[in-house]
């Protein structure tokens, strides 16, 4: 596997991770206080610190440190997720998908955005210290600076050469990282068993974002602890590799939870360091006090995070101990809270990892799903002809055969079935990545949002997920941008000034049905009327019914925003989303309550590969309605059939008028009208309101049929949606019934130029 | 003219096909398969060399009549056509031809420029004239024939 390969994987598990980290946080935002939820977000952070360290991608270290230290704060309860916090932390998480998207495709990320966001982020965490300080300095009960512990103190030689410059070791203690008071600890450190350990990581655990401090930060929660910091092989300043490792570390815990345990402790770093661990039964060894002048050092309370960047405050108090006994005892107890969480955190993860590995699952390229279903395709169309020439051969019809056929044509079904399934996502990514434009476009018009999302498991193929975002995109844009008022127009209405947009997802008769409620003013009917009558879309005096005039709105070239806006008002919204839902077989409709808001429905079929169609012959062809098109089918009789006008013709369903659409005649199979008592007419619902008689020849049957592009060899066709291969191996074309009803209201089906009619 | 004539060309061989009483020529490496003609399925609102469209073993495979694209009489397809299923650009396009003679291994001497004729398509569509044992065979250039489908590939 080479590198490109796993960075790859680190990609793909970073779009996991940061829609991990956009869900905590959202239900974060949503009041959840589970520190578990907390605890996924900043796992999800750091797992992308650490990757990225890895690979060496020092924007998205840096910009993912910060914010990792700020979830921190929250994490050990030092700082209160309030909105204004989770605003900046959503924006964060924005900002670190932008980042790790320029890491893999190599963009470039507004850097003065990053740069503003690890300013707040900074501040975040900064201004918890300082609120903590006065919150807690006067309470603070434990014990001010610990006495110095043989057991616990570290001690550290002195540095061996005259050579570093500058360089003045820090001792720090770690008894007050333990949960029980270390007394009590030190007292029972007689009586366990003490493990000796020799612990030299190479450079390589540093590059795979590990951190030695860390490790004994853990290990000191195993027991009372005594370690000796071995500098010796510190080289002079000037040869020395900041990106070597010199230090090596003996350590000695008494723990009565045996080797396994200090191992676990360096269970993610083993393969990068050298380690010895060797139980000795009895009193802990002595830790080469031999240097006179290093005995007395005083531990000083140190926090860990000065090890991981250069924070003010801590440094102030590192240096002046005595002045800051509360300060430092506070800054111990921030600390052991820290590791504290630390330990759950590492509980939890082994809890997800666990159940990660519960619900097995790999990854596969979508390329060779498409090839596996493509092929199960070819197989059911040769499963139908192969049983269409048993049957044309075989006049008994109850030969073994048939029965084999029979069989195999239900194995060719379910494994069909089973293939689509492996297609079948649930839409969480595209609603997941709905929250930040509903975020964005709120910072935007100054508007204040809510979006809740519902049935987000529901599962679809992925090509309509992928498809679905850019639609889906527009549509939050407009709702935001044109539907919602602005919070002073809510208020004055009597609404909460924070808007709400709803986005549903469900399953419904074979399709997946999106919604997309917002709670705004409702569509402006006046006002699209009067645009419409400007843009020549219709006539001033033209009566047209509330949905008509709804659905004057996904008119090409129409935007009712008063003004062109960034956001949206470009007057290429909701044509483009009608056209690019109907280019994935799907409906859209709006219905909008004045004052109340608008809704939009979407339906869409659950996938693009396979249809359940009606086989009908049209002027000697033979066609396919898809199913879902179809209300009824009827066989006129020559008194349901009035003509109206030149020659149009209507039938009479049940007293109601229905225009009559002559399918071979808008498809050119035919020049005139046939006559609509020889054939049969399908009732259908199309796009837009309005029913339809489409007059076919005859119906063939029924069938699920494979989808096939006419795009991919040729190209679009009016009036057609797709091809399909049917049993007797030739090719069948699948009406596009939206296209053919609009054509028969006036709209002709322009041919398009194709394979070269210019030439 | 010539002188990509002959890159084109070079060293490689191309196939000769037959149309009415003339032959034509393509680049056997755009050549995919050859295979009879089956019935195709018509298209709405197609141009009229646009036959329509067969199942090529699970691809939709539109059917170009050859002879009509070229400005000459409309062939009427019997089981005895053939079907030269040809890579264009990025799509995959079958001409029905009458029949393919022989496969041609041309050096660059065999190429002639093709003559300046009144007819627009022989003009766009012929890259070249090859003379070979008396025979006269028309080099076409497949992406001319089919600009909209070159188009979208690029």
């Amino acid at each position: 596997m080479d590198m490109n390969e796993i960075k790859e994987i680190f990609f793909q598990e970073c779009e996991e991770q940061l829609a991990e980290l956009e869900g905590g946080l959202l239900r974060l935002n949503d009041g959840d206080r589970d520190p578990e939820t907390v605890n996924a977000v900043f796992r999800a952070v750091h797992s992308i610190k650490g990757g990225a360290g890895a690979f060496g991608l020092d924007d998205l270290v840096s910009f993912a440190h910060v914010f990792e230290t700020t979830l921190e704060c929250v994490r050990s309860n030092r700082l209160e997720p309030s909105p204004d916090v989770l605003k900046v932390m959503l924006k964060s998480a924005d900002v670190l998908a932008d980042l790790t998207n320029a890491a893999r495709d190599g963009g470039s990320v507004d850097a003065e955005r990053s740069r503003a966001l690890i300013g707040e982020l900074e501040a975040l965490a900064r201004g918890e210290v300082e609120t903590l300080a006065r919150v807690e300095a006067p309470v603070a009960e434990t014990p001010a600076s610990p006495a110095p512990d043989a057991g616990t103190a570290i001690e550290t030689p002195a540095p061996s050469s005259g050579n570093n410059e500058g360089f003045q070791p820090i001792p720090f203690s770690f008894d007050d990282f333990g949960d029980e008071p270390a007394l009590e600890t030190a007292d029972e450190a007689s009586c366990v068993p003490t493990c000796e350990i020799l612990f030299r990581p190479r450079s390589d655990l540093y590059a795979k974002g590990n951190e030695a401090t860390l490790l004994l930060r853990d290990l000191s929660r195993l027991g009372d602890m005594s370690i000796h910091c071995d500098m010796d092989s510190l080289p002079p300043l000037e040869e020395m590799n900041p990106e070597e490792a010199y230090f090596s570390w003996r350590i000695s815990v008494a723990t009565d939870r045996g080797e396994d345990a200090v191992r676990s402790v360096f269970e993610f770093a083993e393969w990068d360091c050298d380690l010895e661990v060797r139980t000795v039964k009895d009193e802990p060894l002595a830790t080469d006090g031999g240097d006179p002048d290093e005995a007395p050092m005083q531990p000083v309370p140190f926090d860990l995070s000065i090890l991981d960047d250069d924070q003010g405050p801590s440094i102030v108090e590192t240096e002046s101990p005595a002045v800051a006994a509360v300060n430092a005892a506070e800054t111990a107890t921030a600390v052991s809270q820290a590791a504290a969480a630390a330990s759950r955190n590492t509980a939890a993860a082994t809890a997800a990892n666990a159940q990660g590995a519960a619900a097995q699952t790999i990854r596969v390229d979508l390329d060779r799903v498409d090839r596996l279903i493509n092929l199960v395709g070819e197989l059911v169309i040769n499963q139908a002809m192969l049983s269409q020439s048993v049957v044309e051969n075989d006049s008994n019809g109850v030969s073994s055969i048939n029965m084999g056929l029979e069989e195999l044509q239900q194995l060719t079904r379910e494994i069909q079935d089973s293939v689509m399934a492996i297609r079948a996502q649930p839409v969480k990514p595209v609603f997941q990545r709905m929250s930040r434009i509903v975020r964005e476009i709120a910072d935007v018009t100054g508007k204040s949002v809510r979006l809740i999302t519902e049935g987000e498991n529901t599962e679809v193929d992925k090509t309509v997920i992928d498809k679905l975002a850019e639609p889906l995109t527009h549509m939050i844009r407009n709702a935001v941008d044109h539907g919602l008022e602005s919070p002073e127009k809510r208020e004055a209405a009597g609404k909460n000034p924070e808007g709400t947009v709803r986005l549903t997802a469900k399953h419904r008769s074979g399709r997946i049905v999106i919604e997309l409620a917002d709670d705004g003013a409702g569509i402006n009917r006046e006002r699209v009327r009067q645009k419409a009558i400007d843009n020549d879309l219709i006539t001033a005096d033209q009566n047209l019914s509330d949905e008509e005039v709804d659905n004057l709105i996904f008119h090409a070239g129409f935007s009712t925003a008063d003004k062109i806006s960034d956001i949206s008002g470009r007057g290429v919204g909701m044509d483009v989303v009608k056209r690019s839902i109907q280019a994935l077989g799907g409906r859209i409709s709006i219905s909008s309550k004045p004052g109340h808001g608008s809704v939009f429905t979407m339906s869409l079929p659950l996938t693009l590969a396979v249809l359940d169609g009606m086989v009908v012959t049209v002027a000697g062809q033979t066609l396919v309605v898809p199913l879902t098109a179809i209300v009824e089918t009827l066989q006129p009789e020559a008194a349901a059939i009035h003509s109206f006008g030149a020659a149009q013709r209507l039938i009479s369903i049940r007293n109601s008028f229905c225009p009559l659409v002559d399918v071979g005649k808008i498809l050119n199979f035919r020049a005139s009208q046939a006559n609509p008592v020889e054939g049969v007419a399908l009732l259908v619902e199309s796009e837009g309101g309005g029913q339809r008689a489409l007059m076919v020849d005859a119906i063939q049957g029924q069938r699920q049929v494979v989808i096939k592009s006419l795009e991919a060899n040729y190209s679009h066709v009016p009036g057609i949606a797709a091809a399909t291969i049917l049993g007797d191996g030739r090719v069948a074309l699948i009406l596009d019934v939206d296209a053919v009803v609009a054509a028969s209201r006036g709209q002709s089906l322009k041919p398009e130029i194709s394979l070269a009619a210019t030439g | 003219m010539t002188n990509a004539v002959k890159n084109l060309t070079h060293g490689r061989e191309l196939i000769a096909f037959r149309i009415g009483d003339q032959e034509f020529c393509v680049n056997i490496m755009s050549v995919r398969e050859i295979r009879g003609w089956t019935p195709a399925t018509a298209m709405p609102h197609a141009p009229g060399h646009v036959l329509g469209v067969i199942n090529l073993r699970g691809v939709v495979l539109p059917i170009v009549d050859l002879s009509q694209r070229l400005g000459m009489a409309p062939a009427e397809p019997t089981v005895r056509h053939v079907i030269i299923v040809a890579q264009v650009g990025a799509k995959v396009v079958g001409l029905l031809v009458d029949a393919v003679s022989d496969i041609l291994t041309v050096v660059d001497e065999n190429i002639q420029p093709t003559p300046n004729i009144a007819s627009e398509i022989e003009k766009v569509c012929a890259r070249g004239i090859l003379a070979i044992e008396g025979r006269m065979i028309c080099l076409i250039d497949l992406d001319a024939l089919f600009p909209d489908i070159e188009s979208e590939a690029a």
